[in-house]
Formats: structure tokens, sequence, C-alpha cells
């Protein structure tokens, strides 16, 4: 077992223990979903960090693989009466698909280009589903509380939910570090410092970036799944809210892009300031405005992030956090 | 009658889209930087002209001037603050800036006025034809904005500054060799760009309803407008903005206008693979930004 002798598989397993044995001491469901949303922030950030941190491509419009696997799950079990994890599994199934058709388009657009076209499609795929009558229009679709009952009752299913959300997590961040670590990793940041340089030594960027694309959306869309099956109900504007995708932008800018251990400690320190901000009387209008100057600080001053200015500081702990 | 009424109204809007775009096209194409806090500095404008014909008694209209110098300060102030340091850097860093701004400002709009609806009323008599009134407002709405289009043409034509502005957008090494101060000139292009958002939307103001988060539609329909247009080039955003505006006015007949945001970005996206550099670039309107 050469993957046991590596000190970040530890480190994974280590927070995965945490995630499943703090809230269930002592039943905290409050802790419980505040671990939730920081293990969505964490998939959300880790996957986007493949493709904006490896590969150099900014991704405004993430959620929309979040939005889709969400409608595609909530669809799947309340017009189908799919189980939840065969309709949570086939949601990301087919977002990847769609994502790899999508990105062999739009992957042909560099820089700026890209970035415009994601919220673009963000924008075309939420104002189609607003209009698209199966899904419930703007309306969106209602879960009847039945769909808990295989789940062994509403207070059961959460507790179910919240194991797979952080089993998705684990799962991301393994999936980041294993990325990380391969020679399809390689040629992605290979494309992320010079794409001309990348093709000309060989790597067949488009199809390597397609992939990425494909791959960043799979995570994403089974948590999606799994989040809207929790709220019981979902609605285009809250699918496809294209400030969480920034907010994961922020995320993994703010633990350093690039890096496995940033964007998890990005969404953990995030979710604590944005708790922290939500209920300080006199910052809760500011959390914004807050936001906005953590990330303009960051990009002027340091974009390495908190891990570029922690390797900075120990070079060492290169060797543990990845 | 209908969809010829529907057409023209369409013309009149769009062009006020063109206007909107220029500002974004601008920037873009001199420096290299996508002005993300585009959509907001459309809302200021909005706000601003709700602000001085509201509450300050100014004519709606006179405040236009004020509302552009405003504005130039505002973009010049930006341009000090967060872009300076970032131009010549991957976009991903110009972006990321204009996009915290972004938060900052929406962030401090929705504390002060919170997301209610509001409007500019304006008593100017529209113009009947047959059964149809066109609005007095979209009338002069587009005859102020072909104005400040061929004013902004005018100067980078043949004003100094302006010239030395193309200059930059050529080539910045070769314009600072020849003694342009290129990163004046930077400062004053961003200025620029973001006048020219505030003065759209303070013509948009007068026309429709907004809220603090109006930008964002309008920023999205900016962006259409550049991509059909062709990068850094005002003439191309305006004739854009019009045929945007005109597959508009010809869709609402015939189909929900919730559908019309779907065709939009669609087409969006068709062009921006399509025509990396711009439609009207492949029809032999040259921007100032060879490609």
């Amino acid at each position: 077992m050469t993957v046991l002798r590596r000190p970040f598989v530890w480190v994974i397993g280590a927070v995965l223990l945490a995630f499943v044995l703090v809230p269930a001491y002592g039943n905290n469901v409050e802790l419980r979903e505040n671990l939730l949303l920081a293990a969505l922030y964490i998939t959300l950030a880790s996957s986007l960090n493949m493709i904006l941190g490896y590969a150099g491509y900014v991704n405004f419009g993430s959620i929309v693989f979040f939005g889709l696997g969400g409608y595609l799950c909530v669809w799947l079990m309340s017009a189908h009466g799919w189980s939840l994890f065969v309709a949570t599994l086939a949601a990301g199934v087919t977002v990847s698909a769609l994502a790899l058709l999508f990105g062999l388009g739009i992957l042909r657009l560099r820089g700026a280009y890209f970035a415009l076209a994601t919220i673009g499609v963000n924008e075309a795929v939420m104002a189609f589903v607003a209009n698209f009558e199966p899904w419930g229009g703007s309306s969106g679709i209602y879960l009847s509380p039945e769909l808990f009952q295989p789940l062994g009752g509403p207070a059961r299913a959460l507790w179910t939910i919240y194991y797979l959300m952080v089993g998705v997590m684990g799962l991301s961040l393994y999936l980041s570090y294993a990325v990380k670590r391969s020679k399809f990793g390689l040629a992605l940041r290979a494309i992320g410092q010079n794409e001309d340089a990348a093709a000309a030594l060989g790597v067949v960027t488009p199809r390597y970036k397609a992939a990425v694309y494909s791959l960043s959306a799979f995570l994403p869309a089974v948590a999606g799944g799994l989040y809207f099956f929790k709220s019981a109900f979902i609605q285009p504007p809250d699918a496809f809210d294209l400030q969480l995708s920034t907010e994961a932008i922020v995320i993994a800018m703010l633990g350093g892009q690039g890096t496995v251990a940033g964007p998890a400690i990005g969404a953990f320190l995030y979710e604590q300031l944005r708790g922290w901000l939500l209920t300080s009387p006199a910052f809760s209008h500011f959390q914004l405005v807050i936001a906005g100057t953590l990330l303009l600080a960051i990009v002027l001053f340091a974009p390495g992030g908190l891990m570029g200015w922690l390797y900075r500081r120990w070079p060492g702990l290169r060797r543990i956090l990845e | 009658m209908g969809i010829l009424a529907s057409l023209f109204d369409g013309v009149l809007v769009g062009a006020v889209y063109g206007l909107a775009a220029m500002g974004i096209t601008l920037i873009w194409g001199v420096m290299n930087v996508i002005n993300l806090t585009h959509g907001t500095m459309i809302v200021a404008g909005m706000f601003a002209v709700y602000l001085l014909a509201g509450a300050a008694g100014v004519p709606v209209y006179a405040t236009l001037p004020l509302i552009l110098i405003g504005g130039f300060l505002a973009g010049v102030a930006m341009y000090w603050i967060a872009v300076h340091r970032l131009v010549g850097q991957p976009p991903l860093m110009s972006l990321l800036s204009t996009f915290s701004v972004n938060l900052v400002l929406i962030g401090l709009g929705t504390v002060v006025w919170g997301t209610d609806l509001f409007n500019v009323p304006v008593s100017l008599p529209g113009l009947s034809l047959g059964h149809y009134t066109f609005p007095g407002t979209h009338l002069m709405a587009a005859g102020l904005t072909v104005a400040i289009a061929a004013a902004l043409y005018v100067f980078l034509n043949r004003a100094r500054i302006g010239k030395a502005v193309r200059a930059v957008s050529g080539n910045r090494e070769a314009a600072e060799l020849v003694g342009i101060p290129t990163r004046r000139v930077l400062a004053l292009s961003f200025g620029l760009g973001v006048a020219l958002a505030c003065v759209s939307g303070m013509l948009i103001a007068t026309m429709f309803p907004f809220t603090v988060l109006s930008g964002d539609p309008y920023l999205l329909k900016s962006f259409v407008v550049t991509v059909l247009g062709g990068l850094g080039n005002p003439v191309g955003a305006l004739v854009a903005g019009i045929a945007l505006g005109l597959l508009e006015g010809l869709a609402t007949p015939f189909m929900p206008v919730s559908w019309t945001p779907v065709i939009e970005f669609v087409l969006f996206v068709a062009v921006l693979i399509a025509f990396p550099g711009g439609v009207l670039g492949v029809l032999g309107l040259r921007g100032t930004r060879p490609h």
C-alpha cells in the first residue's frame, strides 16, 4: 500500500474522521449543518481548483454543474421514483458527460474569452431551466416528504445526507490530490504555465482541458443532488446562483490556488468568517464588502494565498500539505 | 405594423446597449482587462440620475455631463487602486480584482438602498405613428447615444490624446518609446470606459425601473455586444447593440419574454466559439486593436 506512505493521505483521513465523529458526539445538529456547508464549499472549491489552479482557466460558472446535478437528481427522484443513491450517481455521470461535450466547444477559447463563455453557459442553462416545464419552470420542483421514508424518516435521512456529503468531500480532496500527483496533473500544470509550450512538448491540450472540465463537474453535480434533496425543493435562482460560483473562486484564492490543501482550508476559513459576519450585528450587512476587500487584498498583495505564505515561511511543509 | 413598431423600439433600446458596451470594449481593447464592475457602474449611473434629478432637482437630461465627469473620476480612481498593478499580468488577476471591487460596490449599494425597485419619472412627449406611440425617453436616449458615439469616434481618431489611446492599444511598448505617457493613457481609458457605463446607466434609468442588482443583465448584454462587434471597436459596438435590440424586438411578439435570455446567451456562446474575433471583424469593420 504505497498510497498509505504519503503523509497527505493521512491528513485527508484525519479530516474525514473529525467531520464524522465531532457532530455525532452529543447529536449536535447545529454543528452538523455548519459542517455540511463547509463540506459543500470544500467540494466546490477543490473541484474548481483542478481547472482554475492547475490548468489556469477561470471558470466563473462552475455552479452550473451543481445546479444541473441538483435538478437531475430531484427530477429523477420525484418523477421517476429513483432512489437517492442511484439518482445522485446518474446526475453526476450525466453532468460530467454534458461538461465533456460543452468543454470540447468552449475550451477552444482561451483566457478571458473562456471566462466569459462560462458565465454565458450558466446564464443560458438557468434561463432555459426557468422555461422548461417538465422541471417546473420558474417555480421549480418540490419533493414530497415521503421520499425521506426509505432513509428512515427525516431525522435519520439528514444524518445520512451529511455522511454522504462528507464522503463526497473526501473524494474531492483525494481526487484533487491524485490528479496533482499524476502525469495528467503535470500536463494540466504545464498548460497553466504556458499552453503553447505544453502543446509543443506533445500535450494534447484540447483533450486534457476537456477531460479536467468534465472531471471538475462530477462531484459538484453529486453534491448538488444531495444538497437539493436535503432542501426538498429546487428553483433556478438557487440552483444556478453565480454568487456561489464566485465564492468558490474567493475560497480557492484565499487558501491558495493550485494546492490541494489550500481550497479546503480556504473553504473552512471562509465558512467560519461568513458565519461570524452574518451573526455579528455590526457586520451582517457588510458581508459582501468584506469578502470583496479580502479578495482584492489577496489578488494585489498575496496572489499565492494562505498556502503560498505558509510555504514561504516553512518550506518543509510542502512535503506534508500538498 | 405591430412587428415594425416592435423592431423600431428595439433599435432605439439597442443603441443604448451599444453605448453600454462601448465602455467595456474600450477598456478591454486598450489594456486587455475585462472590467467586471461594468454592470455596477451602469447601476451607479442609474442611482446618480435618481439622486440628482429626484433629490437635488437637476433637470433629468442636464445630469448627463455631471454623470460623465463623475464616472470618469471614479474610473480613474478605480484604475489606480485595483487595476494598475495587474495590467499585463494573466487575465485571471484583473478579472478577480475588478470582480472584488464589484462585490464591495454591490455590498455597499445593498446596505444603502436594499433591493427595492426605483424609477426616474421623465415627462417627455412621445412620437405617435398610427396606433403606436414611441416613448419620448426611448427616442431621446437613442439620439443622445448616437451623439456620444460620434463624439467618441472623433475623439479617438482626431484628438491627440485619442490617437495616443489607440497607439497604446496597438502596442504599449512602442507607444512608450515614442514618448507617450502610457500609464496616464491607461488611466484615462479606464476612466472613459467607466464614464460611458455610467452615462448609459443614466439613459437606461430614464426608460426602465431598476434595483441595485440590475447591473448583471446589462453586463451580460455588453459582453454579447462586445463579442458580436469585435474587441475595442466602438462603431462595431453601436452596430452590434442595435442588432441585439432588433433581435429582442423581433423575438418579443413571437415568444414569451422569459425566453429572450435563452436566445441571447446561446447566441453569445455560439458566436464566441465561432468567431473569437467578433462577427463584424470578419466582415471587415476593424477595431482599434488589430487581431
